[in-house]
């Protein structure tokens, strides 16, 4: 009945190609917006910030960077906790090294130290492909977290090897360490992840995003075509760990606080904003968001049942996270192998003819 | 002989013994990817879920005991028997068959003409799934894994070192015995892929899968053969590593040392898994006796990976791997 686009006239190039064409999506995506910003900062808690909406928030961002290089472009990456913790230090150097400078500007220069290094550990990309490349990200996945351990500049000689995050404020509110507001931090997170899927939007529907999706269906053919695959490969390297090393930065310096390299950003941490993509769907910002939604409530959901309610030891219901979400990842592939992200097309579609089938 | 060489040699057979333990888990992977070209990132929980399965059989464990106990409030752990090591390995043996089955079934038998990176995907939740579900039927503590096999310093290599340098090389008996075991099982499996009807049929299935199945071979027969096969290494794998370092979560990262390996010797090659393994052993033990000092140590978590990586970039199919031909 609502969702429809009969009636909904298009008179100008710049309504035909906005982003949510249809009314309803439109109305839709302003009320998420407006409810996101508006009324939940009012009404959340402590709790609610740091078990969910916070993970939420920056897996997100993760996810969406994620999703650039292997849903987008095919390149199958497993170093993205390296990344991760490359934007972290980076933003932690920066906050140390420049006190005066808001620490907003620091996370974005965190992200493109972030893509520097990305771009560098996807030059072999232009070599090699698939299993091989996902193997030689792993190379990336390792060296950072032990290079980060072990080079004690990093961490500013500190005895204790963490980097613990200084406090710093937007506009007078403190957004890191020990004495913040739960809205604040949340808002804080809320910008970065809102102005970042609107960019991974823009950019995927693009020129830019053409590229990369020729690229990924067949880079010999895309190079026949006059896609240059160096370009458009390190290009989503680029973009993708700009997005996780911002991650990174925020992962580290808003939600944790105090962060250890291997712990924080090891190749768990990888895999599993990689699930959060599949999960989610290749290839779609609303999967990244999704996926990341799914992974960070289902621990929660279970740990709820399984410990709050039944009274199961912890290890036990920890170990059973791991199956669920195996067999989870295992079901969806075979099932929908594009993801949480096609169930919404196919529900959309559905919406729309809606209570008329035929 | 100056002292430094000296410990360079003792360094760089112990990277061999260890590099045959990569090649151990390598080889399964090698198998598996031949026959279906599935990557099976969970052959080294497979390692550790067989591992897990013989201590639990042998120690008379009740599977599931902690799920038991938290669901019904009972207090079972052990059945209070102890098998011998050969019923035990069997008994294992049954068990990895059965799950090569299961996962054929369950699994891939509906991922046929998926993308590869979909399978892999799908053997990254399998990973997950065995890693939980080995937890929960045997319990996350670290075990103690003692088949008989021998252990501790070989003392006649010892003596004769001592005689040759004036300093005698500590070489572990398992380490020998790991190396005489890959031998034999290396030299098992060529034989039986060139000379048997089966292993002819899984070369076959690997050259051509449409080929294969028009000329009558059953195509889940071969891979529910191959994984079996694939869990008969891990568990050789997961005996070795659980002799060595006790039964627990660390063994399954051992999957993660082999891929290195399988870049350099290429996915396809039996031979590039082994030389590929050594490779690697002796590499990231040299490496750390000599550059690892200087800057920090431990370099042997990313060393595989980045001798791996820059290898690649010259010679993207590996040493022994197929030439990688494409077409539009």
């Amino acid at each position: 009945m609502l969702y429809r686009e009969a009636g909904d006239f298009k008179t100008s190039y710049v309504e035909d190609s906005q982003t949510f064409p249809i009314k309803f999506d439109r109305y839709r995506y302003y009320f998420v917006l407006v409810f996101a910003f508006a009324i939940v900062p009012f009404v959340i808690n402590d709790y609610w910030v740091n078990a969910i909406f916070m993970p939420f928030l920056i897996y997100s961002i993760a996810a969406i960077g994620l999703n650039i290089l292997v849903g987008y472009c095919g390149q199958v990456s497993l170093g993205t906790g390296g990344f991760m913790a490359v934007g972290a230090y980076a933003s932690y150097k920066l906050m140390t090294a420049f006190p005066d400078v808001n620490i907003f500007f620091h996370i974005i220069a965190a992200g493109g130290i972030t893509a520097l290094v990305g771009v560098l550990f996807g030059l072999p990309s232009l070599r090699i492909k698939g299993f091989y490349l996902a193997v030689a990200t792993l190379a990336a996945q390792f060296f950072l977290v032990w290079l980060f351990n072990r080079v004690s500049w990093f961490y500013n000689y500190s005895a204790s090897g963490q980097i613990n995050a200084p406090e710093r404020s937007v506009f007078g509110v403190e957004v890191t360490g020990a004495n913040t507001e739960a809205w604040a931090t949340y808002l804080f997170c809320l910008v970065f992840t809102v102005a970042c899927a609107i960019i991974a939007r823009n950019l995927t529907r693009g020129a830019q995003g053409r590229k990369w999706m020729a690229i990924r269906d067949m880079d010999i053919a895309a190079e026949i075509i006059g896609v240059d695959p160096l370009k458009a490969k390190l290009s989503a390297f680029a973009v993708s760990s700009f997005f996780v090393g911002i991650a990174g930065a925020l992962f580290f310096a808003v939600y944790l606080g105090a962060v250890e390299v291997g712990e924080a950003f090891g190749i768990q941490k990888s895999f599993l904003v990689l699930f959060m993509v599949i999960i989610g769907g290749l290839g779609s910002i609303f999967g990244s968001f999704a996926g990341a939604a799914f992974l960070v409530l289902l621990p929660v959901l279970l740990k709820n049942t399984l410990v709050g309610a039944l009274g199961w030891p912890t290890d036990l219901a920890a170990h059973l996270e791991f199956m669920i979400v195996g067999a989870l990842i295992i079901v969806f592939l075979i099932a929908e192998p594009h993801g949480l992200a096609q169930l919404w097309r196919v529900a959309k579609e559905k919406l729309r003819l809606w209570p008329f089938p035929h | 002989m100056p002292d430094q060489l000296v410990f360079a040699m003792e360094v760089f057979l112990n990277g061999l013994m260890a590099g045959v333990l990569y090649a151990l888990v390598a080889l399964g992977f090698v198998l598996i990817y031949k026959a279906s070209g599935i990557f099976n990132y969970a052959q080294g929980v497979m390692a550790l879920f067989a591992a897990l399965t013989l201590v639990g059989i042998m120690e008379g464990q009740v599977p599931f005991s902690h799920l038991i106990n938290a669901v019904f409030g009972t207090d079972v752990h052990h059945f209070g028997w102890h098998m011998p090591a050969l019923v035990s390995i069997l008994l294992t043996m049954a068990v990895m068959v059965f799950l090569a089955w299961a996962v054929n079934k369950l699994i891939f038998n509906h991922l046929v003409n998926q993308e590869p990176i979909i399978l892999f995907m799908a053997t990254i939740g399998l990973a997950y799934f065995m890693e939980g579900f080995g937890d929960i039927m045997w319990g996350a503590d670290i075990k103690k894994l003692d088949v008989g096999l021998p252990q501790g310093i070989n003392i006649p290599i010892d003596e004769t070192t001592y005689g040759w340098f004036g300093y005698g090389f500590f070489i572990d008996n398992l380490d020998i015995v790991a190396t005489v075991i890959a031998a034999i099982l290396v030299v098992a499996l060529v034989i039986f892929s060139q000379y048997t009807k089966q292993g002819r049929a899984m070369r076959a299935v690997a050259d051509d899968h449409q080929a294969a199945l028009s000329v009558g071979i059953s195509l889940n027969f071969i891979w529910v053969m191959v994984w079996s096969l694939a869990g008969f290494v891990a568990l050789v794998a997961g005996i070795m590593w659980g002799t060595k370092s006790g039964v627990q979560f660390s063994l399954s990262l051992i999957a993660l040392k082999a891929l290195p390996v399988l870049m350099l010797g290429g996915f396809t090659s039996i031979p590039g898994a082994i030389v590929g393994g050594l490779i690697i052993g002796v590499g990231e033990k040299l490496f750390e006796f000599s550059v690892g000092p200087l800057i920090g140590g431990a370099t042997e978590n990313w060393f595989a990976y980045v001798l791996a990586l820059i290898f690649l970039v010259f010679r993207p199919q590996g040493l022994f791997g197929e030439k990688i031909i494409e077409r539009v």
